[in-house]
């Protein structure tokens, strides 16, 4: 027995959340067409502006490709097989969570996402969406008593119409890249969050997105403004049951900050990842991105990210805003035939702007694990500095890493430093731990705690704990 | 302390094993006994480190035959962690650095691991921060290294003190050092020699494994082993040790060669693979 085949045993943990809520759904038939999204339009009652906005964006897609230079392979995607709309058939939103219906909010108590009034978390608004709707959002009034809008999209597009009209796709156009086409022509649910001039958010911010029907892609799309001066935290939770298709899930996210304004952006994706032969699981194409726009503004992804078949995505800064800060956090563990190629990148436009990449990667099983980074100075980046760092941890020998930064300086002033390095969990430190009484489940998690310490740091602290006992369970398992 | 009635600790009988299919250890015989100090002394390749490694439950190393009891327990048949938990110690003559967890964590998990099996309370993070700060006196340790990562960084003098820290805390019933002395200056040296001899009691023991009598000048053995070609060749008291130091091994050269002699197939292959490989 070699150590790294039983480290490779204890990766192998089965989902917890893989259970699927039985509830009637009304779902609309297979396929994309332009009448498909004007029937998803029609379905959400919107403003004669949205539906232009994805009549565009569907237009722009079917003129683009599929994108294939990331480090990954499946089967073609069959786009016409696809449900684009699903929703609990009692879909209009309640005026109170009482009248939601039970087997929801069982589904999310389930999920440790408790939202009824009693047990709903103290200090951390939910927005709960279940496949391609809304359900619920807690401490709505709350927030509203210092201005702070959180609700579903769908919400603020009938309630805050000129809102969404002045900053849904500025920062990522619909035409950015396909899947970013796509979500923003059957884009569904997800969250709105505006934070006014000179306020602190309250409370941190969180939406859970739940997928449940077997044959339906979720595209959520989540919009946040920070006005000067105002910060807040917020954080995405995603799980969904266990299928043995392989469900598509697009997602778009807009930051804007304006000056002296700042968003932590925290994500804990826990998708279903397919079984250890690589059958189903979500295959997750996400784009995401912040506008630094005014000077002094700031932004920070963290992430975690130990689902998904496959995870495509780059959560980006544009740092505009001179002195502006960007920051990428990120921790993606792979394994069994798990793909991901992620990463960030940092686009320095404004003097002075700094940003800071901190990858760790974790792949076992015969999974692979790439990071994928672009940090480019602008000519009008004078002053600016980014510091990058990308770590590797491999478990057993099957799994494969791979580091990919790109560099553009155009602004010979600016600084740029990227260190990588790979590691190996040794029988030697493993051993050392053992022989101090600790047992080698433990040991094991102890390291890849210790590896991912510098992000777990980054976290909110409730989450913080949450995503080192994610990582625990998913290397928990017999010793042996 | 010698004590003839004081109970066996440690009971190894005919000890044999392998590293990769290579025999090391061929025929290690070996009691020890509360309150003692013992010395095992030998070449380089002579199966002293393989000894320690083995006692410790290192997976590298198969054991082939014979048994080890700890306090009448069959050692053997425990994971390494359990061993540890019931109170056996090894100081490593090489501590692996482990980047990113945090010595003050990892001792204090260790420490609670032994607790828990002493029947003792678990020790949350303020009362196992006294109890550390208490212990550092025992290597006069600075504070701050607690709050690096484990031996990471550290000087070889550091990462044998955090070895006596962790002996310290753990309280062990057997310690055993394997070459603790190598790469320490003489202050060092005699911090962590001090270390050893506050922690010795009449209820514990230690096994030293040592190249030099250095080491015994600081740490007076109540028995030195001498080993060579993964068996304990000759044993005597503490004036065994200053023998060596005067005289060298070149005698354990004439007496392998007269055991050859008398058992010519066991020994001339034991002496065989004595390749670079084993060396440590």
């Amino acid at each position: 027995m070699t150590s790294a085949a039983t480290v490779g045993d204890l990766v192998s943990q089965p989902y917890k959340y893989g259970f699927v809520t039985d509830i009637e759904t009304e779902k609309i038939a297979k396929g994309l067409s332009e009448d498909v999204v004007r029937l998803i339009s029609a379905k959400k009652e919107e403003p004669a502006f949205l539906l232009d906005f994805r009549l565009r964006a569907y237009r722009q897609w079917l003129q683009m490709e599929e994108p294939d230079w990331a480090a990954i392979g499946h089967p073609s995607i069959d786009y016409q097989n696809i449900i684009y709309y699903a929703a609990p058939k009692q879909q209009i939103k309640k005026a109170s969570l009482d009248e939601v219906d039970p087997k929801l909010l069982e589904t999310f108590e389930k999920l440790g996402i408790p939202l009824s009034e009693q047990k709903r978390l103290s200090n951390v608004a939910v927005d709960a969406v279940f496949d391609s709707v809304s359900i619920a959002t807690t401490y709505k009034e709350k927030l509203a008593e210092h201005g702070v809008i959180f609700c579903s999209i769908s919400e603020a597009v009938k309630d805050h119409a000129e809102l969404i009209e002045s900053y849904l796709g500025s920062v990522v156009p619909s035409n950015d890249n396909y899947f970013s086409a796509l979500n923003s022509a059957v884009f569904s649910d997800g969250s709105f969050v505006f934070i006014p001039k000179g306020v602190t958010c309250p409370m941190d911010l969180s939406t859970y997105f739940r997928i449940n029907s077997g044959d339906t892609g979720q595209f959520e799309r989540t919009l946040i403004v920070a006005e000067e001066g105002a910060s807040v935290s917020y954080l995405e939770g995603c799980t969904a049951p266990m299928f043995d298709t392989n469900q598509l899930h697009a997602a778009v996210v807009e930051l804007i900050v304006l000056e002296d304004a700042s968003i932590k952006y925290s994500t804990v994706q826990n998708w279903y990842a397919g079984d250890e032969k690589g059958v189903g699981g979500i295959y997750n194409f996400v784009t995401k991105r912040g506008h630094c726009r005014g000077d002094r503004s700031h932004i920070s992804w963290t992430q975690v990210e130990t689902g998904s078949a496959i995870t495509w995505k780059y959560p980006s800064c544009v740092l505009q805003g001179a002195d502006s800060v960007g920051e990428f956090y990120s921790v993606a563990l792979t394994n069994n035939r798990q793909q991901a190629d992620t990463g960030s990148k940092m686009i320095h436009v404004g003097p002075r702007t700094r940003s800071t990449i901190v990858s760790k990667g974790i792949s076992a099983g015969h999974s692979s694990n790439s990071y994928r980074g672009l940090v480019q100075m602008g000519p009008k980046a004078v002053g600016a500095r980014n510091y990058s760092q990308c770590d590797s941890m491999l478990i057993g020998d099957q799994a494969a890493a791979n580091t990919y930064p790109y560099i553009r300086s155009q602004q010979p002033d600016a600084s740029i430093e990227h260190e990588a390095s790979t590691c190996r969990i040794s029988a030697d430190q493993l051993f050392y731990l053992q022989s101090r009484g600790i047992g080698f489940e433990e040991a094991v998690s102890m390291m890849v705690s210790g590896f991912c310490r510098d992000v777990f740091n980054q976290l909110p602290l409730e989450f913080a704990a949450e995503a080192d006992k994610l990582l625990a369970l998913k290397l928990e398992g017999s010793v042996g | 302390m010698i004590r003839p009635d004081a109970p066996v600790l440690l009971e190894i009988c005919d000890l044999r094993a392998s590293v990769e299919e290579q025999p090391i250890l061929k025929g290690v015989n070996l009691t020890i006994r509360a309150g003692e100090i013992h010395a095992v002394m030998g070449r380089n390749g002579s199966g002293k480190s393989t000894l320690s490694k083995v006692l410790a439950g290192h997976p590298a190393y198969r054991v082939t035959a014979g048994s080890v009891h700890y306090r009448g327990e069959d050692l053997l048949a425990l994971l390494p962690e359990q061993r540890a938990r019931i109170g056996l110690f090894l100081g490593f003559q090489y501590p692996v650095e482990i980047p990113g967890v945090s010595n003050l964590e990892f001792l204090r998990v260790a420490t609670n691991a032994r607790r828990q099996e002493q029947g003792l309370e678990e020790l949350d993070t303020f009362a196992f921060e006294d109890l550390v700060r208490e212990r550092l006196k025992v290597v006069q340790m600075d504070p701050a290294f607690l709050e690096r990562s484990v031996n990471e960084g550290f000087s070889g003098g550091e990462k044998k003190r955090n070895e006596i820290l962790q002996m310290a805390l753990l309280d062990p019933l057997v310690a055993i050092l394997d070459e603790t002395d190598s790469g320490l200056d003489i202050d060092a040296l005699r911090i962590v020699a001090g270390g050893v001899n506050h922690l010795a009691s009449a209820d514990n023991a230690t096994l030293l494994i040592t190249h030099y009598q250095r080491l015994l000048d600081v740490i007076t053995p109540d028995y030195v082993h001498v080993m060579a070609a993964g068996q304990i060749l000759r044993t005597g008291g503490k004036e065994l040790a200053l023998e060596l130091e005067e005289s060298g091994y070149d005698w354990v050269d004439a007496e392998l060669e007269r055991l050859e002699a008398s058992a010519p197939e066991g020994l001339a292959t034991a002496q065989a693979s004595r390749t670079p490989a084993e060396v440590g």
